[in-house]
């Protein structure tokens, strides 16, 4: 270790110039959670309308805003910057490299986020209100149908690509570049592979959509027809490039989450990942298939059945690597000595609910029966079961498991516990019933509802608010950790936890591994 | 082995059984308030039986998956004092639980191609209907027909008191419409279906439908009720801010009662036709005019006129003003504006009557009357 640090600047300074992972990985974790309570206090808005039957609180246009408002904060502004966040915080500690390789460039793709939020979140305030054709705006509802605020949220998404991309290829080269000497590829811990494959999906992604927002910007504002037949377009060319984004973003959701779960379950198993070859292979083998599975989101549109019948073969392939990951988790906690702190339940959370998303993802994927489910809160609890308890509940996971590195206090373990538990059931008291008003012939995006969804739609709103207020025990406990939580010293804060990042003292000095550490068979990955 | 499967596929296998039953019981009545109905079509009952069987193996293995799961917790925990093993990898393991679920995929493929097949073959119709998505309310216009052509708006007949919780809730809440589609029983009905508009989505769970309306496109799907009945549906992809308000109701006939049905509207657009050339006094414009105006106008302008969404019509500068610009508003809408062109969507003589209506009630007491043909006139320009 390099015996004369130069601490963090002082005062404001320190975080608006900040080129320290550490410091700007706190950032982006700090800003996503912001945007969490944001996007859920919309989801609490959605959740109190549809309370019961007619219209109470808001008018069908704020509603509109808010379903679309709560997916586009969600997505773009809690999951996707948290998981960056971490990628910022653990990476360069697990590989034992000092920091990021393009630190100052990992300062703008933070500081570029927050006005752009700022700058969505006001639309809410123009007249014609906020965008409301949903988080997938479709054209022409979002194009020639679309009120003046459209034109602010393509810039947004514009910005929000541009900070994707940049912090993107920082990871690549971070990865490619900035390995301990003797750290092979196969010897990464499996969060940061998943995050390598990650980082490929985004640079490749994140560009047809910036294409997708420009062809819409072009027919507001410079007459062209991209996506409207009176001028010889076509509004379902906007389906597919949107979704040709679309599809392999919700794999760039979750395949950090797999990375963060597989470190977590064997840790509390006392027992290495089993599999670790397979669980690569099969991570590249999802992020491969996700870029040939987009229309199984438009079955309905009216494709050619030569088409449908691919995109269904090819979109219930998924469910064989999807499947070896489970069956990977299981058999690490089999026969392993198990213990349940709040990381482990809440992975444990993961593995149970996010199994069940994967099933009704199947089911969604048979293009017969989906003509049934499209479009109904069917696929709206499909989706909260891999995005919330998938990505959301392995974050959580995430912040408890490494909390304790990076603060050197301890969080509390019963109030953890009972945040889990609250969280769980609040969960599934929200979604389950979907499943069921969806089968029904509910479809989603609506305010008001028939008289026979009535009683699962009253269930949902109870768990969404018991799921709401228990974040914010989340929040104290974060905060209480960070100001009083009890001081530990010992590197291995977790007996049964491996890797480098366990290594270094605890809490995290400022910087971390000057000199890179040696690679040991023993430490071959986590 | 690692796995003790067979004890557990037992163990797990009670509560999957007594799942799927009260699903099943579920499915036996007309609409599930928790399952897929399997409708009145064969199609639907495929569909029904791909999602039970669907449901059903994922049930099982899920089952299996987190039997060993919580046997693990249960037997494997650290304070029973276990010493954890150390094996991490086994290949034909992998291998195994790669194939396996390959060929389940490969099995419920088949059956999945099938039905698949059976709804994309559109030929041999005996009746096609073209359904139009406006926001918000749908078209139905019959082709093949002789006679007269049928075509006609089916709008959400639910009172806006009853939405705005001014009124008790009718049993068919959101899901009524002022004129259904009606079609007859045990007949091959091909939909043409296209949107006026934003994109739409026709969806009658009960007759396995949902074909998304695009503007400037034509999907065909079709369908076949084997029952007699009133199916409802509602739109299934967002289209703004009526988008939960735009339901579908089909009012499936024997043949005889379709035959009659037919004939009757045939007869009256027979009439309209005539209607076009009469002049009216203004009380009988005033009459029609108001039925015209509830059903089209209130939602967005008010009962009295006073606005809402829409502009005030009561004491308003249009419609106490040129009557050329007030008929070519709305004739052609305002664009931009939720304002649309009813100029397709109502007859010359429900248009004459509407805006001779606007300029003479709410206080508006303009004296004019429009006739079908000014309506007429002006549309030629």
């Amino acid at each position: 270790m390099g015996d004369h640090h130069h601490g963090p600047a002082k005062g404001l300074s320190r975080w608006l110039f900040t080129t320290n992972h550490k410091d700007i990985g706190t950032m982006y974790l700090w800003f996503s959670f912001c945007m969490f309570i944001l996007g859920g206090t919309f989801a609490m808005i959605i959740r109190a309308e549809l309370f019961q039957p007619g219209m109470q609180l808001v008018d069908p246009e704020f509603f509109n805003q808010m379903t679309t408002l709560h997916g586009l904060v969600m997505v773009f502004g809690a999951i996707m910057p948290s998981f960056v966040g971490l990628a910022n915080w653990m990476i360069p500690m697990m590989i034992g490299a000092p920091d990021m390789a393009l630190p100052r460039m990992n300062n703008w793709s933070f500081w570029i986020l927050p006005p752009t939020f700022l700058l969505l979140a006001s639309t809410l305030f123009m007249e014609g209100g906020a965008p409301q054709a949903g988080w997938t705006f479709y054209a022409p509802l979002s194009t020639t149908y679309a009120g003046p605020s459209v034109t602010y949220f393509i810039f947004c998404i514009h910005v929000l690509g541009l900070s994707s991309i940049m912090g993107s290829i920082n990871i690549i080269a971070t990865v490619m570049n900035m390995r301990a000497p003797g750290m092979t590829y196969m010897k990464m811990p499996l969060f940061v592979w998943t995050w390598l494959i990650t980082a490929f999906l985004l640079v490749a992604v994140m560009p047809v959509l910036a294409g997708a927002v420009t062809m819409m910007l072009m027919d507001v504002h410079f007459g062209t027809s991209f996506f409207s037949a009176a001028g010889g377009g076509d509004p379902v060319l906007f389906q597919h490039v949107f979704w040709f984004f679309g599809h392999p973003e919700v794999y760039i959701i979750i395949l950090p989450a797999f990375g963060v779960v597989s470190q977590i379950i064997p840790a509390f198993s006392r027992k290495p990942l089993f599999g670790y070859d397979s669980m690569v292979y099969a991570t590249a083998s999802i992020a491969f298939l996700s870029f040939i599975v987009w229309a199984h989101h438009m079955y309905t549109v009216g494709m050619p059945v030569s088409g449908e019948l691919f995109f269904m073969y090819a979109t219930m392939l998924i469910a064989v690597p999807t499947g070896v990951k489970v069956f990977n988790w299981v058999s690490t906690m089999w026969r392993g000595a198990l213990s349940f702190e709040t990381p482990m339940l809440f992975s444990i959370g993961f593995l149970v609910l996010f199994t069940i998303g994967g099933f009704t993802g199947l089911m969604l994927s048979i293009a017969p029966a989906d003509f049934q489910y499209h479009d109904s809160y069917f696929v709206v609890a499909h989706f909260h079961y891999v995005m919330v308890a998938g990505a959301v509940f392995s974050m959580t996971a995430a912040v408890y498991y490494w909390l304790p590195k990076w603060c050197g206090r301890m969080y509390n373990e019963t109030m953890g516990k009972t945040h889990f538990w609250i969280s769980f059931i609040g969960f599934n008291l929200t979604f389950f019933p979907q499943h069921f008003v969806g089968l029904a012939g509910m479809p989603r995006r609506i305010p008001d509802y028939a008289l026979q969804f009535a009683d699962f739609n009253m269930m949902s709103s109870i768990g969404a608010f018991i799921y709401g207020a228990s974040q914010i025990l989340w929040l104290y406990n974060i905060i209480a950790t960070i100001v009083s939580g009890e001081k530990i010293t010992r590197e291995k804060v977790w007996d049964g936890a491996e890797g480098l990042e366990w290594t270094v003292p605890t809490p995290a000095p400022y910087h971390t591994f000057e000199t890179p550490p040696k690679i040991d068979a023993a430490h071959a990955h986590s | 082995m690692i796995f003790k499967a067979k004890r557990l596929s037992k163990l797990a296998l009670g509560p999957v059984l007594l799942l799927m039953s009260v699903f099943a019981l579920a499915a036996g009545g007309e609409v599930s308030e928790v399952n897929m109905s399997p409708g009145v079509t064969e199609v639907g009952h495929k569909i029904y039986d791909l999602h039970m069987i669907i449901l059903g193996i994922s049930t099982v293995i899920g089952a299996l998956v987190f039997g060993v799961m919580f046997y693990s917790i249960y037997y494997h925990r650290k304070s029973r004092g276990v010493t954890p093993a150390t094996f991490h990898e086994s290949t034909k393991v992998e291998i195994a639980w790669t194939i396996v679920p390959f060929f389940i995929l490969l099995a419920m493929a088949v059956p999945a191609t099938k039905t698949l097949l059976e709804i994309y073959d559109n030929d041999n119709a005996e009746l096609d209907v073209i359904v139009t998505g406006y926001q918000w309310k749908w078209k139905y216009e019959y082709l093949n027909e002789n006679g007269e052509n049928v075509s006609f708006f089916s709008n959400l007949s639910t009172p806006q008191g009853e939405i705005d919780n001014t009124e008790a809730k009718g049993e068919y809440y959101l899901l009524e419409v002022d004129e259904p589609l009606v079609l007859p029983v045990d007949t091959k009905v091909r939909f043409l279906v296209t949107a006026n508009d934003v994109i739409h989505s026709w969806w009658v769970p009960q007759l396995a439908v949902k074909r998304d309306a695009i503007p400037g496109f034509i999907n065909e799907v079709w369908t076949k009720a084997t029952k007699e009945g009133v199916y409802r549906g509602q739109c299934a992809e967002l289209c703004g801010r009526n988008h939960g308000f735009m339901p579908i109701v089909v009012n499936v006939v024997s043949k005889e009662e379709y035959r009659d049905w037919l004939a009757v509207k045939q007869k009256e657009a027979a009439e309209i036709k005539e209607l076009m050339a009469q002049t009216f006094t203004l009380d009988e414009l005033m009459t029609r005019g108001e039925a015209v105006y509830n059903t089209n106008c209130l939602a967005c302008h008010g009962a009295q006129g006073e606005g809402g969404v829409g502009a005030a019509i009561a004491g308003s500068a249009v419609a106490t003003g040129d009557v050329g610009h007030h008929l070519d508003i709305g004739i052609n809408g305002v664009p931009g504006t939720a304002m649309q062109a009813f100029g397709g969507q109502l007859n010359d003589v429900d248009m004459a009557a509407v805006i001779t209506y606007q300029r003479n009630a709410f206080g508006n007491n303009m004296g004019d009357t429009i006739q079908p043909i000014d309506v007429y006139n002006h549309k030629k320009g």
